[in-house]
């Protein structure tokens, strides 16, 4: 934080907040004032949230930033292939095929 | 608690009875044996409490040549009953407790502490460092191992062994159907053991990631480094996977939960799933410190570095993803589907070619190197041929259709015998070979050692060649006899023949070992093979702090450029300073202890007793946290002490080559 907000105006914080704003109103105005399914909806909602959570990861909680940028990175995306790998997968083995009937 | 007083020992069964007395007899000459010789108080100092990686790593290995005795000795016993058709060595239900607990021992027990051993002695070496990063939580890491290894081996003579197979499959593991405690064995046993590999993973990355010395990048650093660090972060990212799978295992019988039970709502196949998204990459935990020996012996004794160092690199870290994607091809006939297995088809056979590609780059090695055939030499050549078989017969069964033909029989034992015995049990006598110098001081017989790889070698193939035939012929694995007319006999009885070669040569190994510990030369060098790595730049046997001075590095193979310069060879009395080490500590033997009774307990359910023990655990984590022991300094003077007994005045490092 130091040695960026320091030297210039914080515009990424701005960006960041602004864009955070906007996804949040975005999937209010999805609940609300529209009239899609709930499943839809949910689907869109998600989407929202995960957009938002990893755009304030990057504009808010430095994840790029520090002598262990690099690391964070690498560990948040093996993080997620794991539990992808793990959840997605043991869903679609277990319920494909006459196994699960 | 409803104690069962008359159901915790066996009798009746005169093997089991005559191991009972074994035992007794065994602890009681230690018993004797220490007491005689007054060594309490030195097994206490030196090595109960040591938080040395070194001394740690051997008596991981210690434990690993005594669980490779115990699962040989099962895979005998095994051998012998199906020798000839309808024997009545063993009867069916001694028979599956047999290969149950030859399988965890030989995989969990012995691979594993024999290459978490290895790691342990060599990699802080190889990256200059003075220990780990969390001494202490290595002594821990140990001694849960020990706790939970000690906890399974006690089955068999307390309370009956787990019977339901290696894999523990549900719903034959569930209480409806093993309702003794046997399986309770498996899953508390393995849930201890397991604490310590995951510990070992965790303290492996950050070792390897912070504690390197001066230049040494990531890719300067020696392959088997590279391979343990990939191997703990696999380590890391699967084992929790089993954590999980064997709590809820634990819940399933000990009280009464549906995870995996036929009934109400619980999924038996599920537990086939989480088993192979651990067990399917702990097959790379075993085997990619393997390759990482070979690459390190191949490089050394063809005196060249190792070929293709980049691909090497990203060929582990190809084979760690890809590790995570292939649990499937363990269960294709389970019926998921054209689709799901397809998908696990491809991935399996891709795994080949990253592995494809270390074998070439090990071939590409000795091409024009000036090959040197030492004992480990020979277990890295004959490593190649033997695992081409096991990968190639590894591809045939990784067709889902034409596994419906091979699953469940011989051929698939005979296959992943080729995998891991060339892969992980030639590599660690390799290892053992190549490092004992390192180790203890003095080499290990080259002549007895010859003798060792041939008996083993061809023990091993007489032993497991003819079962792809069996196999193939329709042999089921795991059956206790067949009949004479199947006309399977012949080469059951060869495979037989070819066991006892093989146990012949393990002998000649524990021999060598005591042999050599008796009358090897004292005066090797510290570099006897003109190695290549860092660990060869200190004395042997290794003084406690590793390194006087921390060395530095600038290129790959720092240790045979320092040699080829001349540079970095000496010791500048004025560049030595006071060494900051940790202080040893009972505190991992006192918690193997009370995690080893209250484990106990759990496993015969006696729930007051192990809620009483497991206070012991919280109390030893309460102690934990208020140690403020920061460690000792080991004086200038002591260090030169030290150093002027091996290091000659003018320096340099003498070249010995047995």
């Amino acid at each position: 934080m130091e040695h960026k907000a320091n030297s210039k105006y914080p515009i990424s914080h701005i960006i960041g907040f602004l864009l955070s704003l906007l996804l949040t109103f975005a999937a209010v105005f999805v609940a609300l004032k529209t009239r899609l399914s709930f499943t839809i909806v949910m689907w869109i909602i998600g989407s929202l949230a995960v957009l938002q959570a990893g755009l304030q990861l990057f504009m808010f909680m430095h994840v790029t930033e520090g002598e262990d940028g690099k690391a964070n990175i690498i560990n948040m995306a093996y993080a997620a292939f794991m539990a992808i790998v793990i959840v997605v997968g043991s869903i679609w083995v277990l319920t494909s095929g006459h196994a699960a009937h | 608690m409803g104690i069962k007083w008359n159901e915790i020992l066996i009798t009746g069964d005169p093997l089991i009875v005559g191991s009972q007395i074994a035992i007794v007899m065994t602890v009681i000459a230690i018993v004797g044996g220490l007491t005689y010789f007054k060594k309490w108080g030195w097994l206490w100092r030196e090595w109960l409490t040591t938080v040395d990686h070194k001394k740690i790593g051997i008596m991981y290995i210690l434990s690993g040549v005594l669980m490779f005795f115990r699962g040989g000795i099962d895979g005998l016993l095994m051998k012998a009953q199906t020798a000839r058709p309808e024997m009545n060595f063993l009867d069916a239900q001694h028979y599956n407790e047999i290969f149950t607990t030859h399988g965890v021992i030989m995989i969990l027990f012995m691979a594993m502490p024999f290459l978490i051993g290895l790691m342990n002695v060599v990699v802080p070496l190889q990256i200059g460092a003075r220990d780990v990063a969390f001494p202490q939580l290595n002594a821990l890491s140990f001694w849960l191992f020990f706790s939970g290894a000690m906890l399974f081996n006690i089955s068999f003579v307390v309370g009956g062994s787990p019977d339901a197979g290696w894999t523990s499959y549900f719903p034959l593991a569930g209480k409806e159907f093993s309702p003794g405690v046997g399986n309770n064995y498996y899953a508390i046993a393995l849930q201890i053991a397991g604490l310590g590999t995951l510990m070992t993973g965790i303290n492996f990355i950050v070792t390897i990631l912070k504690m390197r010395t001066k230049g040494m990048t990531l890719m300067k650093m020696p392959m088997f480094t590279w391979t343990t660090l990939i191997t703990s972060i696999i380590i890391v990212a699967a084992f929790p996977i089993f954590t999980v799978a064997l709590a809820l295992m634990t819940f399933d019988r000990l009280y009464g939960t549906h995870f995996f039970t036929l009934s109400s709502g619980g999924s038996d196949m599920l537990w086939a799933n989480l088993f192979w998204l651990w067990g399917h990459p702990e097959v790379y935990i075993v085997v990619l410190p393997a390759f990482g020996i070979f690459s390190e012996v191949i490089a050394t004794f063809s005196r060249k570095s190792l070929y293709g160092y980049k691909s090497m690199v990203i060929s582990i870290v190809g084979i760690a993803l890809l590790s995570m994607l292939v649990w499937v091809h363990h269960f294709f006939t389970m019926g998921a589907g054209p689709a799901v297995n397809s998908v696990f088809s491809i991935t399996t056979m891709l795994i080949a070619v990253p592995t494809g590609v270390k074998i070439f780059n090990w071939l590409f090695t000795m091409r024009k190197g000036r090959i040197k055939f030492t004992t480990a030499m020979l277990w890295s050549l004959g490593f190649i041929p033997n695992f081409v078989i096991g990968g190639v017969t590894g591809v045939m069964l990784g067709m889902a259709a034409a596994d419906y033909q091979y699953h469940n029989t011989l051929f698939l034992v005979a296959h992943f015998h080729y995998v891991l015995i060339p892969g992980v049990v030639f590599a660690v006598f390799a290892g053992l070979y190549y490092w004992w110098p390192k180790m203890f001081g003095f080499m290990l017989n080259e002549k007895l050692g010859k003798y060792h790889f041939w008996l083993f070698n061809i023990g091993f193939n007489v032993t497991f060649m003819p079962m792809f035939f069996l196999g193939l012929q329709g042999a089921v694995r795991r059956a206790y006899t067949y009949s004479a007319e199947s006309g399977f006999a012949p080469l059951f009885l060869v495979s037989a023949i070819g066991s006892i070669i093989l146990a012949l040569g393990f002998a000649v190994f524990c021999y060598n070992i005591y042999w050599s510990f008796r009358y090897a030369k004292r005066n090797v060098s510290s570099d006897p093979w003109d190695a290549r790595t860092l660990e060869w730049a200190t004395a042997s046997p290794v003084q406690f702090y590793n390194f006087a001075v921390l060395p530095e590095v600038k290129e790959l193979d720092a240790f045979w450029h320092m040699k080829k310069r001349n540079s970095g060879l000496v010791l500048k009395e004025e560049e030595i300073e006071e060494i900051h080490m940790p202080s040893n500590s009972g505190l991992p033997f006192y918690m193997a202890v009370v995690f080893g009774i209250t484990g106990f307990f759990l496993v015969f359910e006696w729930h007051i007793a192990a809620a009483v023990a497991a206070i012991g655990i919280v109390i030893g984590l309460i102690i934990r946290s208020f140690d403020y022991d920061d460690g000792y300094h080991v004086t200038v003077q002591e260090i030169k002490n030290i150093e002027s007994k091996w290091r000659k005045v003018e320096g340099g490092v003498k070249h010995h080559v047995g």
